[in-house]
C-alpha cells in the first residue's frame, strides 16, 4: 500500500519532469523558429529584387524604377563617422575604467550609467541629437545623424573595452613597468595590444548596432532622394529608406524596401557572427 | 688611443644625461596626458546622459507649462487644436511591454534550461548564437516583417478564433473584441515578445551558471528530477539575476520603436480590446515628430520622449542594480 502510493508519487514527479523538458525544448524550437522564419522570408522577398540597379541606380521616384545607390552611400559615410566619433571616446572612457580607476567611485557610477546607455531607446538619443543640433542649426544634416549614431556607439565600445582590458593578465602590466615603461605606454603598447582582438569585437558589434538603426536617423539626418556628399544637408540611409519605401502604396518602393532589408539584414548577422568568433569571451548584446 | 676615448665621454655623459632627463619629461607629459584624456572621457559619458534629460527637459517645458499634469491623464491628441495628452501612449506602451513579458518570460525561461540543462553539449553554442541573432536582426526589419508576413497570417489565422473562443467568457470577451485588424496591440506584444527573448535568455543563462555545481550535485543526489532541481535549486538561488534579466528585457520592450510603429497601427485612443490598434509613446515619435508643425505640438512629443526616458531609466536601473547584487554573490 505505502510503496504503490510512493511509486504513484515517484510517477508523478517523473511526468512532471517530463512536461518541464518537454516544454523547455518546445519553446527552444518557439525562439529558433522565429529565426527560420524571418530569414526565410527575408531571403524569398529580398532576393527577387537583387540585381545590379540596386547597387548603381539612385532610389526612384514614386511609382518609378531605380536603385539604393544614395542610401547604400549614405549609411556607409553615416556609419563611418559615427565610429570616428564615437571609438575614440568610448575607448578612452574604457581605458580608464580598466586601468587607472579600476576600483574608484567614478568607475562604479560610469559603468552603471553606460549600461543603461547600452540598452536606453535610440529614439530618445534621436530627439536629444535634434534638440542639440538640429533645432540650434535649422536644418537636418548627416552630421547631427552621424552624432545620433556615435552617442548608441559609445556605450558599446566603453562596456567591450573595459571587459576586454579587464582580462589581460596583470603581470604583464607588471612585467613591462619593470623594465620602466611609463603608465601610458604600458597600457597602449601592451594592454592595448593583448586585448586588441576584443576591442576589434566592440567595433564589430558597434558597427552592426547602428547599420540597422532607423530610430536616431528619422529626425537627425531624414532622408535624401538624391545623391549627396554634402554631410551639412540631410542625407538618406537604407533604413530610413526602407521605412518609408515599406509603407508606400508603390509596388516597385516595397520590392526595393525587401531588397534593402535583406541587405542589412545579411551585414547585421555577418557582422556579429565575425565579431562573435573574434572574441575570446561572451559579448555583451 | 686611451687618451682620445676618456675625453670624448664627458660632453657626451652630459648630453646622455639631458636625454634622459628630456624623454623622462616627455613621458611625465605623455602619462598625465593620457591619464587626463581617459578620465574626461570617461566622465565625458555622464555628461552625455545628463545632457539627454537636460535637453529633453529643456524641450519639453512649452508642453509641460501648457498642460500641467493634465498631460499624463488626458486622452485627446488634437493637432489641430493643440490639445496633447500622453494617456493612450503611456497606455500603449505598457500594455504592450506587458503583453510582450508574459510571452517572453516563460519562453526565454524555457530556452535557457534548454542551453544549460538539456541540449547537448556540442549543440549548446551553435543555438546559443542562433537565438542571439535574434538580437541582431535590426528592429525596422521585425516591422517590416510584421507588417507584411505576420499580421495578415494573424489576422486570418488566429485573431478569429480568439475572438470566437472567448466570445461568451466574460471580461476575456472584452479584451478579444472587435473586428481581426491584423496589427494591433497584441500583434505589437507577440513580435515584442521575439525581440526580448534573447535579451532575456543571455542574462538568465548566464545568471543560472553562477550555481555552485555542487548544489546542484547534492540535489541530483537525493534523487530529484531534473525539473525538481531547476525550480528547488537553480531558480531559488538565481531569482535576483533572472528578475535583474526580465527587466532588463523589459526595459527593450518599453523602448523598442520601429518595430512597433510598424504594427501597433497608431491610434490614440485607449481601449480595452488588445486586438484594437492603438499607440506607444516610440511610435507616436517616430511617426510624427518630423511632421509636427508648431512649438507645442514639437514641445508635447518630447515631453514623451521624456516620460519614456523616464520608465526606462528606472527599470533599467533596477535590473541593473539587481545584476550586480547576482555577480557579487558569484564572485563572494
Amino acid at each position: 500500500m505505502v510503496v504503490a502510493k510512493a511509486d504513484g508519487r515517484y510517477a508523478g514527479r517523473q511526468r512532471r519532469n517530463f512536461i518541464a523538458t518537454a516544454l523547455s525544448i518546445g519553446a527552444a524550437g518557439f525562439g529558433l523558429a522565429w529565426l527560420f522564419l524571418i530569414l526565410t522570408v527575408l531571403v524569398i522577398k529580398g532576393v527577387g529584387g537583387l540585381n545590379l540597379a540596386v547597387f548603381t541606380e539612385m532610389t526612384p521616384p514614386p511609382g518609378g524604377t531605380g536603385g539604393l545607390l544614395n542610401a547604400i552611400v549614405g549609411s556607409l559615410i553615416l556609419t563611418i563617422l559615427a565610429v570616428l566619433f564615437g571609438t575614440p571616446l568610448g575607448i578612452l572612457a574604457g581605458t580608464y575604467m580598466a586601468e587607472y580607476g579600476r576600483y574608484s567611485k567614478l568607475t562604479t557610477l560610469v559603468r552603471f550609467i553606460n549600461d543603461i546607455l547600452l540598452s536606453a531607446p535610440s529614439i530618445v538619443v534621436g530627439l536629444f541629437v535634434y534638440e542639440i543640433m538640429v533645432a540650434q542649426m535649422g536644418h537636418f544634416s548627416a552630421w547631427a545623424g552621424a552624432v545620433a549614431l556615435a552617442m548608441i556607439v559609445i556605450p558599446v565600445v566603453v562596456r567591450t573595452t573595459e571587459d576586454m582590458l579587464l582580462l589581460v593578465p596583470n603581470t604583464l602590466r607588471e612585467a613591462s613597468t619593470a623594465l620602466g615603461l611609463p603608465r601610458s605606454l604600458v597600457i597602449r603598447h601592451v594592454a592595448y595590444r593583448a586585448a586588441r582582438a576584443g576591442m576589434i569585437t566592440g567595433v564589430l558589434l558597434a558597427v552592426a548596432r547602428i547599420t540597422g538603426e532607423t530610430a536616431p536617423l528619422l529626425f537627425t539626418a531624414l532622408n535624401n532622394q538624391f545623391f549627396s556628399w554634402n554631410l551639412n544637408a540631410p542625407m538618406s540611409s537604407l533604413p530610413v529608406v526602407i521605412f518609408q519605401f515599406a509603407l508606400s502604396p508603390y509596388e516597385d518602393w516595397q520590392q526595393l524596401a525587401w531588397t534593402g532589408a535583406l541587405l542589412i539584414t545579411v551585414t547585421v548577422l555577418g557582422l556579429s557572427i565575425l565579431a562573435r568568433s573574434l572574441a575570446s569571451k561572451k559579448v555583451p548584446l | 688611443m686611451d687618451m682620445a676615448l676618456q675625453s670624448v665621454p664627458v660632453p657626451g655623459v652630459a648630453r646622455d644625461r639631458e636625454q634622459r632627463n628630456r624623454t623622462l619629461r616627455r613621458f611625465r607629459i605623455g602619462d598625465r596626458t593620457f591619464r587626463i584624456l581617459t578620465q574626461g572621457s570617461a566622465i565625458a559619458v555622464l555628461v552625455l546622459l545628463a545632457g539627454v534629460m537636460l535637453s529633453l527637459v529643456h524641450g519639453s517645458l512649452p508642453a509641460w507649462k501648457a498642460f500641467g499634469l493634465d498631460f499624463f491623464t488626458s486622452q485627446s491628441w488634437n493637432p489641430v487644436t493643440e490639445k496633447f495628452g500622453a494617456a493612450p501612449a503611456i497606455y500603449g506602451t505598457l500594455l504592450t511591454s506587458f503583453l510582450a513579458m508574459l510571452i517572453g518570460v516563460p519562453v526565454s525561461l524555457g530556452i535557457a534550461i534548454f542551453l544549460t540543462e538539456i541540449c547537448p553539449e556540442r549543440l549548446r553554442r551553435p543555438i546559443g548564437i542562433a537565438v542571439e541573432l535574434l538580437a541582431g536582426i535590426p528592429s525596422i526589419i521585425y516591422g517590416i516583417w510584421g507588417l507584411f508576413v505576420f499580421a495578415p497570417w494573424f489576422q486570418v489565422h488566429v485573431q478569429p478564433l480568439l475572438i470566437d473562443a472567448f466570445a461568451n467568457i466574460p471580461i476575456l470577451n472584452q479584451l478579444f473584441a472587435g473586428p481581426p485588424y491584423g496589427i494591433g496591440m497584441l500583434t505589437a506584444g507577440l513580435i515584442l515578445a521575439i525581440m526580448v527573448l534573447p535579451f532575456i535568455t543571455s542574462i538568465t543563462r548566464e545568471v543560472f551558471e553562477t550555481v555552485p555545481p555542487v548544489l546542484k550535485e547534492a540535489a541530483y543526489g537525493i534523487g530529484c528530477t531534473r525539473w525538481e532541481v531547476m525550480r528547488r535549486v537553480v531558480i531559488p538561488y538565481t531569482r535576483v539575476g533572472i528578475v535583474g534579466g526580465v527587466m532588463l528585457g523589459l526595459g527593450r520592450a518599453l523602448g523598442e520603436t520601429m518595430a512597433v510603429t510598424f504594427v501597433i497601427g497608431n491610434a490614440h485612443r485607449i481601449v480595452t480590446s488588445i486586438l484594437a490598434p492603438g499607440t506607444t509613446i516610440s511610435a507616436t515619435i517616430a511617426n510624427e515628430f518630423t511632421e509636427a508643425v508648431g512649438d507645442l505640438y514639437t514641445s508635447s512629443l518630447v515631453a514623451l520622449g521624456l516620460i519614456l526616458f523616464f520608465i526606462t531609466f528606472i527599470v533599467l536601473a533596477a535590473a541593473r542594480l539587481m545584476l550586480m547584487r547576482i555577480e557579487k554573490k558569484a564572485g563572494s
